[in-house]
């Protein structure tokens, strides 16, 4: 079967420093893929990359059978896929709900986005608590939350997560990750970028381990498991 | 009493103005980073089709809309030509780009309308004044307050309630990310320029129906007055830059008025210094803007 996201020979250059050299990565339909490393491996330079906030200096990223390598980020969304930046970086001067709104902003149907809100509010009902609030003043899981939620408000097919446990309290990092199985079992297919290892290989069908801009090892999650110590500390 | 309240009304029509021109700057350099001194130049083009339709005999209810629409053309023009091949270049290659775009239409002013200052037909009922309570009152005052509250108000209402005023405060805040939502980038760079020619329009229409007149550098000193006011307020917030807009003018009219005959000659000098006061106490102005700075494209 055709796979939804595929990456070949993708490479990322910030000036004189290639920053990804030359990776091919395919994410089937209702997968979860991780993609993990150490900071600096090129992890998020290949997601921010495939949504288009920075230009592919080779290679192509296709999605869904469609060349999606050269899109500016605005018309990301529209094919049907989205990222959830590193950071979380949700509209801290904006309410909850507006947030939401925004990341609904490509979607025409009024009922679309009624539909997609009731849905996020289902998964997170501490947004719906709070929807008034200045997303600024919520807690750093319940950002991420909003983050994640805002991310989905497009209904996206498939989700880039990246660094979604960055900073969060370990019972937080847990929820997230039992959030993005949810989310599998409803059809969403995601690559969820990650430095917790373990925590990401728990819940992953597939993985690549990237390092220095690199793949340097790929399989089953559960062989990854076996070799990812020693792979992630660079022992070989 | 009398007087302070008098000389308050004024302090509120020059500081509406003032706000309004603030407002313009603030909302351009919230989205992307530009301190677009060619805003003054905007005013000056409203200006002139204010004086063109007067020597057209085109009704003065009809000539005020077109030269805010005339504004907003420029304004948009402005960044289609101008800007947006430097959208992702300093700050400092941006600043300089509008300092080109203002004196490049200076002299076309200069040399294609007239280096004087050109008479503007502006009806007798501006002129006017109103008895409020003890108190005599310009009706282009009165005019003057109402306009800007309207617009004000209207402003705030878009920018809160309205998708593309939330995206446009989105975009401010984190312009990345605004676009990974699929909010376009020149679309809302192009609206921002728009709402700022909208508001350097209205603030024209109500500066030249003061002065009834319009010469090629009219914009100059307005605009440096709302650069300061939305310094002092905070340079790019949005609130800051009204709230700026109004202290400022305040202090310049009560200065007028208050300060003693031989110090008059000081007066810009213990205004700015007032300023600098302020600043000294709020670095970051008034209301601080909450992203203190703007994220490029």
């Amino acid at each position: 079967m055709e796979p939804l996201l595929k990456l070949s020979d993708f490479r990322v250059r910030y000036g004189a420093v290639e920053a990804v050299r030359g990776i091919d990565m395919e994410i089937g339909k209702g997968e979860i893929v991780a993609l993990l490393g150490a900071n600096g491996a090129g992890k998020s330079s290949t997601m921010n990359a495939v949504a288009g906030l920075v230009p592919v200096t080779q290679g192509r990223a296709m999605f869904d059978g469609r060349d999606i390598t050269d899109l500016p980020p605005e018309a990301i969304p529209v094919s049907g896929l989205t990222l959830a930046p590193e950071g979380r970086r949700v509209f801290g001067t904006l309410t909850v709900e507006d947030n939401l709104r925004m990341g609904a902003y490509a979607v025409q149907d009024p009922d679309d986005v009624r539909r997609a809100q009731d849905r996020v509010f289902a998964l997170f009902p501490i947004l719906e608590e709070r929807r008034k609030q200045w997303a600024g003043t919520l807690s750093g899981g319940q950002q991420q939350m909003l983050a994640i939620g805002r991310a989905l408000m497009c209904a996206p097919r498939l989700l880039l997560l990246d660094e979604p446990s960055l900073g969060l309290a370990p019972r937080v990092v847990e929820q997230v990750f039992e959030l993005i199985v949810t989310l599998r079992d409803q059809g969403v297919t995601i690559c969820l970028v990650e430095q917790n290892v373990a925590g990401a290989l728990d819940i992953a069908d597939r993985a690549y381990m990237m390092r220095s801009g690199r793949i340097v090892g790929q399989g089953p999650a559960a062989d990854m498991r076996d070799r990812s110590a020693d792979s992630y500390l660079g022992a070989h | 009493m009398d007087l302070i309240l008098q000389q308050s009304v004024n302090a509120v029509a020059l500081g509406g103005t003032y706000a309004l021109l603030a407002l313009g700057l603030a909302m351009v350099f919230s989205i992307m980073g530009l301190i677009n001194f060619a805003h003054g130049e905007l005013m000056t083009i409203a200006g002139y089709v204010l004086m063109y339709c007067g020597l057209a005999s085109v009704p003065f209810v009809l000539a005020v809309p077109l030269a805010i629409l005339a504004a907003m053309a420029a304004a948009m023009a402005m960044e289609r030509i101008a800007f947006r091949p430097v959208r992702n270049a300093s700050g400092a290659t941006m600043l300089v780009t509008s300092f080109a775009v203002a004196m490049i239409l200076q002299v076309v002013f200069q040399n294609f309308i007239s280096v004087r200052s050109q008479p503007v037909a502006i009806p007798d009922f501006l002129g006017q004044s109103v008895t409020l309570g003890g108190l005599v009152i310009g009706v282009n005052k009165i005019v003057a307050i109402l306009a800007t509250l309207v617009m004000l108000v209207t402003l705030e209402l878009f920018m809160k309630r309205q998708k593309h005023g939330i995206a446009m405060r989105a975009a401010a805040e984190d312009f990345a990310v605004a676009r990974l939502m699929g909010i376009r980038a020149n679309t809302v760079i192009s609206a921002a320029f728009a709402l700022s020619g909208l508001l350097a329009g209205v603030a024209a229409v109500l500066w030249v129906s003061q002065r009834a007149s319009v010469d090629p550098l009219m914009g100059f000193t307005p605009v440096l007055k709302a650069f300061i006011a939305a310094i002092l307020g905070g340079l790019g917030s949005l609130r800051g830059a009204v709230a700026g807009g109004f202290l400022l003018g305040f202090i310049e009219v009560f200065l007028a008025a208050f300060l003693p005959a031989d110090w008059q000659a000081f007066r810009e000098p213990i205004g700015l210094s007032l300023v600098v006061l302020v600043l000294v106490v709020r670095p970051n102005g008034l209301i601080p803007a909450a992203t203190l700075k703007a994220v490029k494209v």
